[in-house]
């Protein structure tokens, strides 16, 4: 295996140094002198000199980089510079430039602080510039001057100071005379070492005269690419653009300087060399005019590319993309195990997992190659032990077969049983990305178990999810022991299941260990087995088996837990020795993020085994669905009509109190609650009024439509409430904007079909009917407004989370748990001595604590 | 309840004694605490050795990134929270922001929050409803508009008059004396004087035209009187069997200055005030304690050591930071982390003033060299040879 003796390579960069670069450090580096504005010559060939000389790097494929002889994609390029006519200032440093205009002499360059002072303070400040940056050193050191500062002569060469003001963005006067870069140079150039290092400046990094460019270096032709159109012409890239500027400016000062050009053209001329190498750093200074397009549009120059969140740093280099993945429509199939996924064969013919060949598998790893990229399982590239990849044809199949030996790489079809990351956007905590093992399936969708929708936060209305296959041993050793469901089962949240039954699974459970429900006992084997269990001897011997029992045959036989269950007939939920003895199984024990009976099955069995029951359970429950039948219809919210009867009396009681209420407030009999006014209260007593007659008719509701389905979903905890029950049999109920009944529209008035001053209840947004029996105009309308404001709160909550999300992690992504227990952050400074202080992980216990009582009661029993 | 430490320590025979050393405290408690009344030496030696298996099971793992699961942890949830609810408990409280707003002003480390609220317990016999409409006036900032029912100003001798409500006087407890003093302290520039139920006011400087003198009543209209500065609403409420004050408005360094406030209790939702008062440790806790109270509050659920080290990064400087470009990402040491978070040029630029070198310990750089980042996995040092 040639390939695997070269060095193994751990880490590359150790250190990345800032710094400006001096004029002699770029001429160094610099592998041309950039000296015309013309790009190409009349062959199309880059010019000598040019900005797209080809020591700087190619673009073209087929040519090679003069400097280092290789060619495109190999050469990451090299600089250039220019020189500059005349010293030019640099955009970003402007106000670095006057604090140290301002704050030394204008003859002797030195501090404008008498020696003793700057003994005194030096160390403090370097202290400061340390501890808080050297903008925070630098304001400090104004702030000491200006507090210092007697009269306005050099304490040093006594020369007396003039006032120095900027013209934003480039230009400093000295008392109205204007200070040319030049001048200014040659004074940042005094400044002695001892006295930068005061400013918050590192002399080994920087010095002050470099600020002000008297050489320009030229990025290198590759981070600025030209794009041929179809028709053959040459776009040129913005920053091409601007250096052509840049250049042809440059000369023309030249020339006219050497001409003898007169003072106000050549000042004129450098202006506009200032302006246009301003306009490449950054084409977004406040008091310049952008430099545009000729469309109009304007040029994105150094520092757009670098900022926001299109830029390099967000976009490009904290934003990795990705190949061997895949993308499309998910869908539900709960056949599959939790931790698997359904994939395509077409996917799987396309993605691809990398294989070594070994002397042991040569042979196996062959039978893919000759099967080709067209039948499946097979091969689409063979990598020679060079890299060299080489794709499989129909035609280099057999050259292919024959080459083969070990230490070349197969990249071969996707098979069951593979590692896959499955990731769907947006991915806001980690279980958003998990690893699932393949199964090839036919049809076009991915499919994923229902039971791990939760996590993802995923449905089926046409939602897309990404699949990755990773590429490496290291990678999938990773993605399988780290990242599989299993592992991720306990939510670092808060430390229950956050997979769980949901919908029909919640629904069938309940059904199943309700009191009452028993089938024979072939019946109950067919159903086990549809759940994957071969062996019911579990079932006790019995010609009619329960449903608990049922049930029980899927839990372990020394399985223990006491619980609660959202249904009133049966709270408590017991099981004793692996056998359910009573209570429900509903959202509070299968549901995510609910209940510990999953959470100590994980505990005490383990994960695979936790994960394993719930899949069966999930599967029982449909299955009984299947079996018994299950659906909800229009006429579950029948109601007989005394009940009718009944909630129109409510209602009549409920207009009657209202209308008290406004007799009461317009007579002025009504009282005012403390801290409130008057109309306030009023509001009040007529909302806890019209919410009683809401609830009273959820009430009647649920008294008269007990046994239908949509009941069980809403008692079960599957899907909807009994209030969803209420509104569409019984009443929709009050419409509540921000917290009061709707107020709003016309003057004085909601509606104009109703009267001023109306303070009724079907006036202000009560509902009177139930979705079944239709909504009045008035009431669609109210009911639309509240709709309204539902969509416009997510749709601004959206972003602010977002953004509040961003911080938090940017603000705490470092902080880890070392060694010592401590929880420090990257500079090692400690942030906790211990991590939440207990060092217990969220995810390791139960609902966010060791439950003592558990294990204490454990440990006695043995 | 909390036990204290002799109680724990008759409760605990000598082979669970040991483990004090070895469990964290709140562990070791409710150890003492759900034990049997009798035990063993055997079985206590059992129940000791099965606690620290299973506290060690349970404890964090070296490299574990505790900080981004924090952080995942609440904005996570911070997705779904509503945007704009006021809460109302029961039918006579205030409003107070709640929901993600509120998250985002604690986290901002925001000065000036949108409703700032004190919570006042009262000594007995006030806790009891003695006099609690006095006392909560007492609590109140009282403005001179709050007291007088007429001002006008006399143009002949361009002075303010004002039509004193004296029943409110006497109810706040105001006399005389004292209102001229509180006017004198709060605008200088006047001269006052009272006679009978009518309270004159002139400017001290002796020519003044009309206008100075309306500006002055304006400004005269807002001059504190009596009470706490910046409360601007009082309501006693029942709570659990004794009478609570909420205020809309919170100085609690003033507060805690009143005699029949219980300063153990008392409490205001303003983190920077508790701070300055009470110091960092009481303001982690505030910072805790509120932003449980949404998560609580929006049904949510999310494990209280998320919040503990969201809160001890922002106070871990000594002073509480909120969590942005000029708080707590600020003071990162790598110049590519705070680069990537927001502002990079400025960052790039001080960064090459100062000759800075990133180290590149922390995650973002490392993601941007495309190297194994420093946590999790990736803190192992162990390197395999192929040989």
């Amino acid at each position: 295996m040639p390939d695997a003796e070269e060095p193994y390579v751990y880490k590359k960069v150790s250190t990345v140094v800032f710094g400006v670069l001096s004029p002699k450090l770029i001429r160094k580096i610099a592998a041309a002198k950039i000296v015309t504005p013309e790009l190409y010559d009349k062959e199309g060939y880059p010019v000598d000199g040019g900005l797209m000389d080809v020591r700087l790097g190619v673009i073209d494929p087929g040519l090679r980089c003069k400097t280092c002889g290789s060619k495109l994609k190999e050469c990451t390029g090299h600089f250039g510079y220019i020189a500059l006519a005349r010293p030019v200032i640099h955009i970003s440093f402007v106000s670095v430039i006057l604090t140290l205009l301002r704050y030394t002499c204008r003859e002797c360059s030195r501090v404008l602080l008498p020696a003793a002072k700057i003994e005194q303070y030096a160390d403090r400040l370097k202290r400061l510039g340390k501890d808080k940056g050297s903008d925070v050193m630098r304001k400090k050191l104004k702030d000491i001057i200006n507090a210092l500062r007697s009269g306005s002569r050099c304490p040093h060469c006594k020369a007396k100071q003039k006032k120095i003001v900027i013209e934003k963005p480039t230009t400093f006067f000295e008392d109205e005379r204007r200070i040319s870069p030049i001048e200014l140079r040659s004074r940042l150039e005094k400044i002695t070492d001892a006295d930068v290092e005061l400013f918050g400046l590192n002399p080994a990094a920087v010095r002050p005269e470099w600020i002000v460019i008297t050489v320009l270096p030229i990025p290198p032709v590759t981070m600025r690419p030209s794009i041929t159109l179809e028709t053959g012409e040459r776009s040129e890239d913005d920053l091409t653009h601007k250096l052509g500027d840049i250049v042809r400016i440059n000369q023309r000062l030249f020339e006219n300087i050497n001409a003898g050009a007169p003072e106000i053209i050549v000042e004129d001329l450098w202006d506009l060399l200032q302006y246009h190498i301003t306009t490449f750093f950054d084409n977004e200074v406040a008091q310049l005019p952008p430099a545009r397009h000729r469309s109009g549009q304007p040029l994105k120059t150094l520092t757009e590319r670098i900022k926001s969140k299109e830029g390099r740093i967000r976009h490009n280099l904290t934003g990795k993309r990705t190949n061997f993945s895949a993308r499309t429509v998910i869908s539900p199939d709960p056949l599959l195990e939790l931790n698997e996924v359904g994939m395509p064969d077409i996917m799987a013919m396309k993605l691809t997992v990398p294989e070594r060949v070994t002397e042991w598998n040569i042979n196996y790893l062959k039978e893919f190659v000759r099967r080709g990229p067209k039948a499946y399982p097979g091969a689409n590239y063979v990598v020679r032990p060079d890299g060299r990849k080489k794709r499989l044809t129909e035609e280099t199949i057999e050259a292919s077969i024959e080459e083969l030996q070990p230490g070349y790489i197969v990249e071969r079809h996707v098979m069951d049983g593979d590692i896959a990351v499955f990731n769907r956007q947006p991915s806001l905590h980690r279980m958003s990305m998990m690893c699932h093992k393949v199964r090839v399936l036919p049809f076009k969708t991915l499919r994923l178990n229902p039971a791990v929708c939760f996590p993802y936060n995923a449905d089926f209305d046409g939602d897309e999810m990404n699949l990755h296959i990773p590429q490496t041993e290291e990678a999938r050793a990773e993605a399988e022991l780290l990242m599989i469901v299993d592992t991720q089962m306990i939510s670092p949240r808060y430390g229950l299941s956050v997979i769980g039954c949901i919908q029909d699974a919640i629904s069938g459970n309940y059904l199943l260990t309700k009191n009452g429900f028993s089938m024979s006992r072939q019946d109950a084997v067919n159903l086990l087995a549809s759940a994957g269990i071969a062996d019911s001897s579990k079932l006790p011997k019995k010609d009619v088996v329960a449903g608990k029992e049922i049930f029980s045959a899927l839990l372990p036989d020394d399985f223990s837990f006491a619980g609660r269950s959202k249904s009133r007939e049966e709270p408590e939920v017991v099981i004793k020795d692996g056998k359910l003895v009573s209570g429900v199984m509903d959202k509070n024990n299968l549901g995510e993020g609910s209940g510990l009976l999953l959470r100590n099955l994980h505990k005490k069995y383990g994960r695979h085994f936790a994960l394993d029951v719930l899949g069966k359970v999930f599967k029982l429950g449909v299955a009984v669905l299947m079996k018994r039948g299950f659906t909800t219809a229009v006429s579950d919210t029948d109601l007989p009509p005394e009940a009718r009867l009944q909630i129109q009396n409510v209602f009549e009681r409920a207009e009657k109190e209202v209308a008290g209420l406004i007799s009461h407030y317009n007579s002025g009999q009504l009282e005012a609650l403390p801290g409130r006014t008057l109309k306030e209260t009023l509001e009040l007593k007529i909302l806890e009024v019209l919410n009683r007659a809401r609830d009273e008719t959820g009430k009647i509701v649920a008294m008269n439509v007990e046994a239908s389905h949509t009941i069980v979903m809403a008692i079960s905890g599957a899907r909807g409430t009994p209030l969803n029950l209420a509104q569409m049999a019984g009443c929709v109920g009050q419409q509540a904007l921000r917290g009061r009944r709707i107020e709003n529209g016309y003057y004085g008035r909601t509606l104009s079909c109703f009267r001023k001053g109306d303070l009724s209840a079907e006036s202000r947004g009560f509902i009177k009917n139930s979705f079944k029996s239709g909504l009045r105009p008035a009431e669609f309308f109210f009911q639309s407004i509240v709709g309204r404001d539902a969509l416009m709160d997510t749709a601004l909550r959206t972003p602010k989370s977002g953004y509040l999300y961003r911080r938090l992690a940017n603000a705490l992504q470092d902080l880890k748990v070392e060694y010592d227990n401590t929880v420090r952050d990257s500079g090692g400074r400690i942030v906790q001595f211990s991590y939440g202080e207990d060092s217990l992980d969220v995810s390791k216990s139960e609902g966010g604590v060791l439950n003592v009582k558990r294990a204490v009661n454990e440990a006695l029993e043995g | 309840m909390r036990l204290w430490k002799g109680d724990v320590e008759k409760m605990v025979s000598d082979a669970l004694k040991e483990l004090q050393g070895i469990l964290p405290e709140s562990i070791y408690q409710s150890m003492a605490e759900s034990l049997p009344e009798k035990l063993s030496e055997s079985k206590a030696a059992l129940v000791a050795k099965k606690l620290v298996a299973e506290y060690n099971e349970m404890k964090v793992e070296p490299g574990e990134s505790v900080g981004l699961v924090a952080a995942e942890s609440i904005g996570e949830p911070g997705t779904q929270m509503t945007l704009d609810t006021f809460h109302f408990a029961g039918v006579s409280e205030m409003n107070v922001t709640m929901g993600l707003p509120r998250i985002i002003e604690i986290l901002d480390g925001r000065k000036k929050l949108i409703t700032p609220m004190m919570e006042i317990y009262l000594k007995k016999p006030y806790s009891e409803g003695q006099d609690i409409k006095k006392v909560a006036l007492m609590i109140k900032e009282t403005c001179l508009q709050d007291i007088v029912t007429e001002f006008s100003i006399n143009v002949a001798d361009s002075r303010i008059e004002a039509q004193l409500d004296l029943l409110r006087m006497r109810e706040l407890g105001i006399s005389d004396v004292t209102l001229i003093k509180a006017l004198k302290a709060s605008v200088p520039s006047i001269v006052v004087d009272v006679k009978g139920s009518t309270l004159f006011m002139k400017a001290k400087a002796k020519e003044s035209g009309v206008s100075d003198v309306f500006k002055l009543k304006e400004k005269a209209k807002e001059a504190y009187v009596k009470g706490v500065r910046g409360v601007t609403q009082v309501l006693p409420v029942r709570k659990n069997d004794e009478y609570v004050i909420l205020t809309f408005g919170s100085n609690i360094k003033k507060v805690l200055q009143l005699p029949f406030v219980d300063e153990t209790r008392t409490t205001t939702n303003d983190v920077f005030e508790i701070e300055s008062t009470l110091g960092v440790e009481a303001a982690r806790q505030a910072i805790i304690d509120e932003v449980y109270k949404v998560i609580e509050t929006q049904g949510l659920n999310v494990d209280i050591r998320h919040l503990m080290l969201v809160a001890d990064v922002m106070c871990a400087n000594g002073k509480v930071k909120g969590i942005t470009r000029y708080g707590v990402v600020s003071e990162k040491a790598s110049v590519l982390a705070r680069a990537s978070f927001e502002t990079p040029i400025k960052h790039i630029i001080n960064a090459s003033l100062y000759g800075e070198v990133d180290n590149l310990s922390s995650v973002v750089e490392n993601v941007m060299l495309n190297q194994p980042i420093p946590v999790g996995t990736g803190i192992t040092k162990l390197i395999s040879k192929n040989k």
